[in-house]
C-alpha cells in the first residue's frame, strides 16, 4: 500500500513539474514585433543574437530559441543597439549580467587562448612531424625483405605441394 | 488494439484468457525469454573473450575454434532479446517500465517500432545488437584470416561486447517490470515521432560500432606484433563500411534537424553531433591511411593508432550522449552512474589499447620508400588535416568542462567558434585534394599533374569571380564555396580521365576498377557538400512577418499567400495547419501546409515546417501564433543549394559503396585460401 502511495506521490510530483515547466511557445524565435525598423540595426542585432547563448536552453542561440528568456535577451540586445551601443558594448553589457556563459564564441583572452591556439599549434606540430616522416622515407634505404613467418612458410609449402 | 499483457497477472484471469487466445500468454513469456537471452549472450561473450585468446597464445586450435560459433550464438541471442523488446513495444505491454515510459497505445505502428531505440535502454540494446552483428560477420567473412589473428580479433570484439552487456544488464536493463502495470503509456517525445528516428540512429550505430572491428583488428595485430599489406587489406573494407554508415547516419540526422526543428538549421555543433562527427573524421583519415598500408606498407603504426582512436572517439561519443556531462538537445539519459560506467569502459579499452600500442608500435617497421612528392605524402597531408580538424572539434567540445574544472569559469563554446576554427582546415583540404589525388605512388611528377589541373583551376577561378560579382554583399563564403566545389569536382573528373591511360580512350572509363569510380564519386560528393553548406549559409533569405489571410507578400523572387488556417486532428495530436500558395511570376508553383502540432499526452508542441524542395533552392515555410489583429506569424526562408548538402553526403557514401564492391575485395573473398601472406599484387 505504501508502495502505491509512493508511486502516486511521485506521479503528482511529475504532473506538477510538467505543468509548471515553462511551456515554450510552439512557434519560433524572432517574432515580428521584435524586428527593428532600421534594417542595418536589425542586421547587427541578428548577427549578435547568433553568437549569444540562450542561458536556460540546451546549447541554442537566442536567435534560434523560442524560450521566454531568449526573447527578453533579444529585446535587450535591440534596446542597447537603439541607444547607440557598439557591438562590443552590447556583449560586455550581457557578459556583466550573465557571465561568459552567454557567449557562444569564447573570448580570446586568458586561458581561452589555449582553446583558440591548440588547433593551429597542433597543426604546425603535425605538419612538422609529417614532413620529417616523409623526408625520412624518401632518404631511407630500401629495407631487406622480411621473410615469411613460420606458419606462413609452412602454409606456402603446403600450397605449393598441392598445386 | 490488442489487450495489453498486464491484465494477465491474476491467475484466474490468465486461465480464462488462455482458453481464448495464445497471444496474451505468449507476450510476458517472450519478454522474459528475451531477458534470459540477453543474460545468456553476456555469458557467451565472456567465454568468447577469454578462450580464443588463450587458444591463440598457446596455439591450441580447438580453443581458437570456439570463437566462430560463439560469435554466431552471441548475435542470435542478442537478436532474440531485441526482437522480444520490439514485441513488447508493438503489443503495448505496459508492464514493462520502458514501454510505459516511451510508448502509448494510440501511437502509430512505425513509431511503436522505432520507439524501441528512441530511449536510452533500447538504444543501448540496439548498440550491442550491432556490435554482435559485426562480430558475427567478422567470424563469417574472416575465414581466410590466419587462425591466430582471427581468434584474437573475435576475442577482442567480444571483450567490448562483455563490457556493454554488463552496462545494459546492471545499469540500463530494458526488461524491468512494473509491479502495477499502468493503463496506458506516457508516449514518446513528439520530436522523435518522425521517420527520421526510424533510420538515423541505426545507421549512426552501424557506423560507430562498425569501427569496433577496426579496433579489434588493431589490437589483435598489436598482440600478434605483425602488420603487413594483408592486414591493411582486411581492415579497409570494415573501415569503409563503417564510414559509409556513419556518413549516411550523420546526413540523415542533419536532414531531420533541417525539416523538424523549425528554422532550417542543419548543423548546430552540438556536443552530440560533434560526438558523431569526430569518429567520422578519423574514419575518413583511417580509410585513407589504410590504403598506404595496403599498397605501400608504410604508415603502419600510425594506421593502428588511428584505428584505436576512431573507436575510442565512438566510445567518447557514447559517453557524451549518455552521461549528461555536456548539456545538449539530444541528451535523453542524464544519469551520472551510467556515465561513470561508460567512462570506465572507455578508459579501459582506449587506455589499454594505447598502452599496448606504446609497447608494441615500434615493432612495426615501415617498408615502402617514397619521394617527397608522391601519393604517400599526399595521404600523409590528408591524415594530418583530418586528424587535426578532429582534434579542434574535440577541444571545442570539451573546453566548457575543462574551463569549469580547472579555471572555475562557466563558458560556452558554440557554432561561431567551430565555424571559425574548423572551416579553414576543410578549405585547405579542398585546395590540396585534387593535386594530391593525382600524384602517383612512390615518386610523382608534380609539374605534370599541375599541368593537367590548370583548365579546372581557371574554370574554378572564373566561377569564383562570377559569383562574387553576382551576389549582393561582400561575403567571401559563397564564392569560395563555389570555387572549392568546382576545383574538387574538376580535379576528380581529370583524375578519372587520367586513369584511362595515355590514349585518352574514354570508352575505357567504364572498365576502370570500381575503386577508381568510388574515389571520384566520393570526392565529388565532398565538393558538392561544401558548396551546399557555403551557399546555404551565404545566400539564405529570411522573412518574418504577420501574414493576413488572403494578402500576398513577397519573399525574394517569390510571392506567398496564406489562404486559410484549419484545425486538423492527427492520430495522437492536434494540428493547426496553414494553407500557403507559393507563386513565381504570377504562376502557382507550390502549395504548402506548415503545421503547428500539440501532443496532448506528452504535453509538447512541435512545429512542422512545410518545404518545397527544388534542385537549386528550397522554400521553407513555418507558421506560428495567431495575432490579436487576425493575422498569423509566418516565417519564410529561401534556402539556396540546401539539398546539395545531403546529396553530397549521399554521393560520398555511394563512393564508399563502389570502393567496397571493388574487384580486389570481391576476389579476395573467393581467393583467400591461396592468398600469399605478402600478397598485394601491384595494380
Amino acid at each position: 500500500m505504501t508502495r502505491l502511495r509512493n508511486l502516486l506521490r511521485l506521479l503528482v510530483v511529475v504532473l506538477c513539474l510538467a505543468v509548471a515547466m515553462p511551456m515554450a511557445s510552439p512557434a519560433f524565435a524572432v517574432q515580428p514585433d521584435e524586428v527593428l525598423d532600421d534594417p542595418a540595426l536589425e542586421n547587427r542585432a541578428r548577427e549578435l543574437s547568433k553568437g549569444l547563448r540562450c542561458v536556460v536552453c540546451q546549447n541554442e542561440s537566442i536567435d534560434e530559441s523560442n524560450a521566454d528568456l531568449a526573447r527578453e535577451l533579444r529585446l535587450v540586445v535591440r534596446e542597447r543597439l537603439v541607444v547607440g551601443d557598439s557591438d562590443e558594448q552590447v556583449l560586455d553589457y550581457l557578459v556583466a549580467r550573465y557571465g561568459e556563459f552567454v557567449l557562444l564564441k569564447p573570448r580570446t583572452d586568458g586561458w581561452n587562448m589555449i582553446l583558440w591556439l591548440s588547433g593551429p599549434a597542433l597543426f604546425l606540430l603535425a605538419l612538422g612531424v609529417g614532413v620529417v616522416y616523409v623526408r625520412g622515407r624518401a632518404s631511407a634505404a630500401a629495407p631487406t625483405e622480411v621473410g615469411l613467418s613460420d606458419d606462413e612458410a609452412a602454409r606456402l609449402k603446403e600450397i605449393l605441394k598441392n598445386s | 488494439m490488442k489487450p495489453a499483457c498486464d491484465n494477465v497477472n491474476t491467475p484466474k484471469l490468465r486461465n480464462t484468457l488462455a482458453v481464448n487466445s495464445v497471444g496474451p500468454i505468449l507476450c510476458p513469456m517472450v519478454t522474459e525469454l528475451g531477458h534470459f537471452a540477453l543474460i545468456l549472450a553476456f555469458l557467451v561473450a565472456i567465454v568468447q573473450s577469454i578462450v580464443p585468446l588463450v587458444g591463440a597464445h598457446k596455439r591450441w586450435p580447438g580453443w581458437m575454434a570456439v570463437a566462430e560459433p560463439a560469435a554466431t550464438v552471441q548475435f542470435l541471442l542478442t537478436a532474440f532479446a531485441f526482437a522480444a523488446l520490439t514485441y513488447a513495444f508493438v503489443t503495448s505491454d505496459f508492464s514493462l517500465r520502458l514501454v510505459w515510459l516511451n510508448s502509448h497505445s494510440a501511437k502509430p505502428m512505425i513509431y511503436k517500432i522505432s520507439g524501441v531505440w528512441g530511449n536510452h535502454e533500447g538504444s543501448m540494446l540496439l548498440w550491442v545488437l550491432i556490435l554482435t552483428l559485426f562480430g558475427a560477420m567478422a567470424a563469417w567473412f574472416g575465414k581466410g584470416l590466419p587462425p591466430t589473428l582471427r581468434a584474437r580479433v573475435l576475442a577482442v570484439q567480444s571483450a567490448v561486447a562483455v563490457a556493454f552487456f554488463a552496462f545494459i544488464i546492471f545499469t540500463s536493463n530494458p526488461f524491468l517490470r512494473l509491479v502495477v502495470p499502468p493503463f496506458d503509456g506516457q508516449d514518446l517525445n513528439p520530436l522523435l515521432q518522425d521517420p527520421g528516428l526510424a533510420f538515423h540512429p541505426p545507421f549512426l550505430y552501424l557506423g560507430y560500432v562498425g569501427l569496433s572491428i577496426c579496433f579489434s583488428f588493431a589490437v589483435a595485430a598489436l598482440i600478434e606484433g605483425r602488420v603487413d599489406a594483408a592486414w591493411g587489406r582486411w581492415v579497409r573494407p570494415w573501415t569503409l563500411a563503417a564510414w559509409v554508415f556513419l556518413t549516411i547516419g550523420i546526413a540523415l540526422g542533419s536532414w531531420w534537424a533541417y525539416y523538424e526543428l523549425g528554422w532550417g538549421g542543419f548543423w548546430f555543433w552540438d556536443p552530440v553531433e560533434n560526438a558523431s562527427f569526430m569518429p567520422w573524421l578519423l574514419a575518413a583519415a583511417l580509410l585513407h591511411s589504410a590504403i598506404v598500408v595496403e599498397k605501400r606498407e608504410a604508415l603502419k603504426s600510425w594506421t593502428i593508432l588511428l584505428a584505436i582512436l576512431a573507436f575510442g572517439f565512438s566510445l567518447i561519443g557514447t559517453f557524451i550522449v549518455r552521461s549528461g556531462l555536456l548539456t545538449s538537445v539530444h541528451a535523453f539519459a542524464n544519469d551520472p552512474e551510467r556515465g561513470v560506467f561508460i567512462l570506465m569502459i572507455m578508459v579501459f579499452f582506449t587506455g589499454g589499447a594505447l598502452t599496448l600500442y606504446a609497447f608494441r608500435a615500434t615493432a612495426m617497421e615501415a617498408k615502402g620508400v617514397f619521394g617527397v612528392a608522391s601519393r604517400e605524402s599526399a595521404l600523409v597531408a590528408n591524415n594530418v588535416i583530418l586528424a587535426v580538424s578532429c582534434f579542434v572539434v574535440f577541444v571545442g567540445t570539451m573546453w566548457p568542462v575543462v574551463a569549469e574544472m580547472f579555471f572555475d569559469t562557466k563558458l560556452s563554446v558554440g557554432a561561431p567558434f567551430f565555424n571559425m576554427a574548423f572551416t579553414p582546415f576543410m578549405v585547405v583540404l579542398g585546395l590540396l585534394l585534387p593535386l594530391g589525388s593525382m600524384l602517383s605512388w612512390k615518386r610523382a611528377k608534380v609539374d605534370r599533374a599541375i599541368k593537367q589541373l590548370v583548365p579546372g583551376f581557371i574554370l574554378s577561378v572564373l566561377l569564383l569571380g562570377l559569383f562574387w560579382t553576382m551576389q549582393t554583399g561582400t561575403s567571401l563564403l559563397g564564392p569560395v564555396g563555389v570555387f572549392l566545389a568546382a576545383w574538387v569536382i574538376s580535379g576528380a573528373v581529370v583524375d578519372l580521365i587520367n586513369r584511362t591511360g595515355q590514349t585518352r580512350d574514354l570508352s575505357r572509363l567504364l572498365r576502370l576498377p570500381r575503386s577508381d569510380w568510388g574515389k571520384a564519386t566520393a570526392h565529388i560528393g565532398f565538393g558538392i557538400t561544401m558548396v551546399g553548406i557555403a551557399g546555404l549559409m551565404a545566400w539564405q533569405e529570411e522573412d518574418i512577418r504577420v501574414a493576413q489571410i488572403g494578402e500576398p507578400f513577397q519573399v525574394g523572387d517569390f510571392e506567398l499567400e496564406l489562404t486559410a488556417v484549419n484545425q486538423v486532428r492527427g492520430p495522437n495530436y492536434f494540428s493547426t495547419m496553414g494553407d500557403v500558395i507559393v507563386r513565381s511570376d504570377g504562376e502557382q508553383i507550390a502549395f504548402l501546409n506548415p503545421e503547428k502540432r500539440n501532443y496532448p499526452v506528452a504535453q509538447m508542441p512541435t512545429t512542422e515546417a512545410a518545404i518545397d524542395y527544388r534542385f537549386l533552392r528550397d522554400i521553407y515555410v513555418v507558421i506560428g501564433d495567431p495575432q490579436d489583429n487576425g493575422g498569423w506569424v509566418m516565417r519564410t526562408y529561401v534556402k539556396p543549394l540546401a539539398n546539395w548538402i545531403w546529396a553530397g553526403a549521399l554521393l560520398m557514401s555511394l563512393g564508399g559503396v563502389l570502393s567496397l564492391t571493388d574487384r580486389r575485395y570481391r576476389v579476395a573473398a573467393g581467393a583467400r585460401r591461396q592468398a600469399t601472406p605478402q600478397g598485394v599484387p601491384a595494380e
